[in-house]
């Protein structure tokens, strides 16, 4: 602690960054560094190949892309596939679905963490916090086919145990099929994004926490907050940056409904309602073959992701937030 | 004197985190906090009981935690399908390869990125991490691995997804902060950069070898959209698709279970697909939750 306020932050002036051993011809860097180029090599080809050439494959939104026509030589058509899904029945559909799944995400399943965290910091006894944490991130692990195979055993009209329990809660003897019911889709899909994301989301903030001063708790307690205000006045302040940073994060995904999910709970009932962008680039692309026409789609989707976290990005500084850029 | 004396010790009293108040909030915390441990923990364990109960008491009893009486004829029939244990070897050898394949790759590409005196270094790093940010999307990562030829084949499993670049730029900052002497002195000693990677840097980097080879199986058992995409062909199902088709359709199809004198217990099998595809996670889960959390952080710290 003493060392703490003997060197207070500012006195600390930022270093400059060390000089780069001098500048050597590339011909004499490539040869003295051969061996780590070497070693870089596996994985630049993997970022080329897998990452790079699918954006350079882009283009082909902007063709009438035809197998065997290839890259090179498919028409170029222009804006024809934006306009096609922009002027096109299922885009006001899809947008529509997307978003309202976005801002349930955001209402619900971004919040839950944070206060799950903050609970957690709360609990004093050791043993209990580490076995709810070990207990509450394991679903994190289980793959989507899993979390949509439990749904369906839960909520099945016949056998399941929730749909029998709605059954004697709302005094009705009809079997009600949750899983083909547009209406229960949103409520579904949220709550396996729940019970799937909030465990493994409180990590990023309990680590936050654990750096908070004690004696600021401390100093809030001598001024006579209690509880709730040493949480609002302490706690939440030091936990804002954190969060700041994961809202960036989770802006540039706000139009990733996540494939995998979304396309395990679809059924040919609900598709109304529960197709989204991701899902519909499968099936437009891959099940459809207009290879075209979907990339346009996906690339609205990406160039909108891009725009949404430099936007948000820039939104954290204006407010006095450090971003992530 | 005499003021002070009486307001320390009452001012403790109020203030102090043993309250009445405070101990109210405690026990609504812990009430709750154990609820949600509960409804994380509790489907999993029913259908482990489910999984081993029969199919009259599936249909009749609404919860519970222990069958009746113990029946194994799911396992018995799922265990007699050829398509099951064609996909589950599938599963476990492309899984195992591919872990390989990613550690691999990840573990050589981040070491000459930590390595802040190479010239490009930052370069490809801003390329890796533009990645993170723009992505080609589904079709045209489908269309590359089309034009490989690898529809169809397992490596589409793999190789698309070979280094994961949030894995690659915690790997980096792992590596810069090895104590730099001793990769000097394995130099002095006659040692090339690939001679120190092998013999210094990776024996000292077994924990977080061990940590993103179980995050790299995790993510190849659990993957269901490059199956999905890449193999139309039902003899090289994986795991996570015989439990999609199982469930959504009638197991005996899904199995295509050549004996049809027996009839699957239909329920039963649903419960037990969901258990065999979930063991392997849970068998591993300590091992892996010894070391996330960390894996996490370093992952939080910026360039």
């Amino acid at each position: 602690m003493a060392t703490d306020l003997a060197t207070p932050p500012k006195a600390a002036p930022k270093a400059k960054k060390p000089k780069r051993a001098d500048k050597v011809p590339l011909g004499t860097a490539v040869l003295r560094y051969r061996w780590l180029y070497l070693m870089l090599l596996p994985g630049v080809a993997y970022f080329v190949i897998f990452k790079y050439l699918p954006m350079y494959g882009v283009t082909i939104a902007f063709q009438d892309y035809l197998p065997f026509l290839g890259y090179s030589g498919s028409p170029w058509v222009g804006l024809k596939h934006f306009e096609q899904l922009f002027s096109g029945p299922d885009f006001a559909r899809l947008l529509a679905n997307t978003l309202i799944l976005a801002a349930l995400h955001i209402l619900f399943v971004f919040t839950a963490p944070v206060i799950v965290a903050l609970m957690l910091n709360e609990l004093r006894v050791n043993i209990l916090k580490r076995s709810i944490q070990s207990l509450i991130y394991i679903p994190h692990f289980l793959s989507w086919t899993i979390v949509a195979a439990l749904t369906y055993v839960l909520f099945a009209a016949d056998f399941g145990v929730i749909a029998a329990w709605m059954r004697d809660l709302l005094g009705d003897t009809t079997k009600v099929d949750y899983m083909a019911q547009e209406q229960w889709f949103r409520e579904i899909v949220i709550l396996q994004q729940l019970w799937k994301m909030t465990g493994w989301g409180t990590i990023i903030y309990l680590a936050a926490l654990a750096g908070v001063d004690p004696n600021l708790y401390e100093a809030a307690r001598m001024d006579g907050a209690g509880r709730f205000r040493q949480m609002w006045h302490v706690t939440l302040p030091a936990i804002r940056p954190t969060v700041v940073v994961m809202a960036i994060l989770a802006s540039g995904n706000l139009l990733d409904s996540g494939f995998e999910q979304i396309w395990l709970m679809t059924t040919s009932l609900n598709r109304e309602v529960a197709e989204v962008f991701d899902t519909y680039v499968y099936y437009a692309g891959v099940q459809n073959g207009n290879f075209s026409y979907s990339t346009a789609v996906g690339l609205f989707k990406g160039v909108a992701g891009v725009i949404l976290i430099f936007g948000s990005n820039w939104l954290a500084k204006r407010m006095g937030q450090r971003g992530l850029f | 004197m005499t003021t002070m004396t009486e307001t320390k010790p009452k001012q403790l009293a109020v203030n102090n985190n043993s309250s009445a108040g405070s101990r109210v909030f405690d026990t609504l915390n812990v009430v709750a906090l154990v609820g949600l441990a509960l409804i994380t923990v509790l489907p999993l364990l029913y259908v482990l009981a489910a999984s081993f109960s029969s199919e009259p008491e599936i249909a009749s009893r609404p919860f519970f935690l222990w069958p009746e009486k113990i029946v194994t004829e799911a396992y018995e029939y799922i265990f007699a399908t050829p398509t099951f244990i064609r996909s589950l070897l599938t599963t476990v050898v492309v899984t195992a390869v591919g872990m390989v394949v990613q550690v691999m790759l990840t573990f050589t590409m981040a070491y000459p990125l930590a390595k802040r005196y190479l010239p490009g270094r930052t370069l490809v790093l801003n390329l890796v991490i533009f990645t993170m940010v723009f992505s080609g999307g589904m079709i045209p990562t489908y269309l590359v691995v089309r034009d490989l030829g690898l529809l169809d084949s397992y490596w589409a499993l793999i190789l698309p997804l070979a280094i994961n670049p949030f894995y690659l730029i915690i790997v980096k900052s792992f590596f810069q902060e090895l104590p730099q002497a001793l990769e000097e002195a394995a130099r002095i000693d006659g040692c090339n950069e690939m001679g120190v990677f092998f013999k210094i840097v990776l024996p000292l980097s077994k924990p977080i070898i061990a940590t993103f080879s179980l995050f790299y199986a995790v993510a190849i058992w659990n993957d269901y959209m490059s199956p999905l995409l890449y193999i139309t062909d039902s003899n090289k199902w994986t795991l996570q698709i015989l439990v999609r088709q199982l469930i959504a359709t009638d197991p005996a199809a899904a199995l295509s279970q050549m004996d049809r004198t027996w009839v699957p217990p239909e329920q039963g099998v649903k419960f037990a697909i969901i258990v065999i595809a979930t063991l392997p996670i849970l068998f591993f889960y300590p091992f892996l939750q010894k070391h996330f959390a960390k894996g996490v952080l370093i992952g939080g710290v910026k360039e």
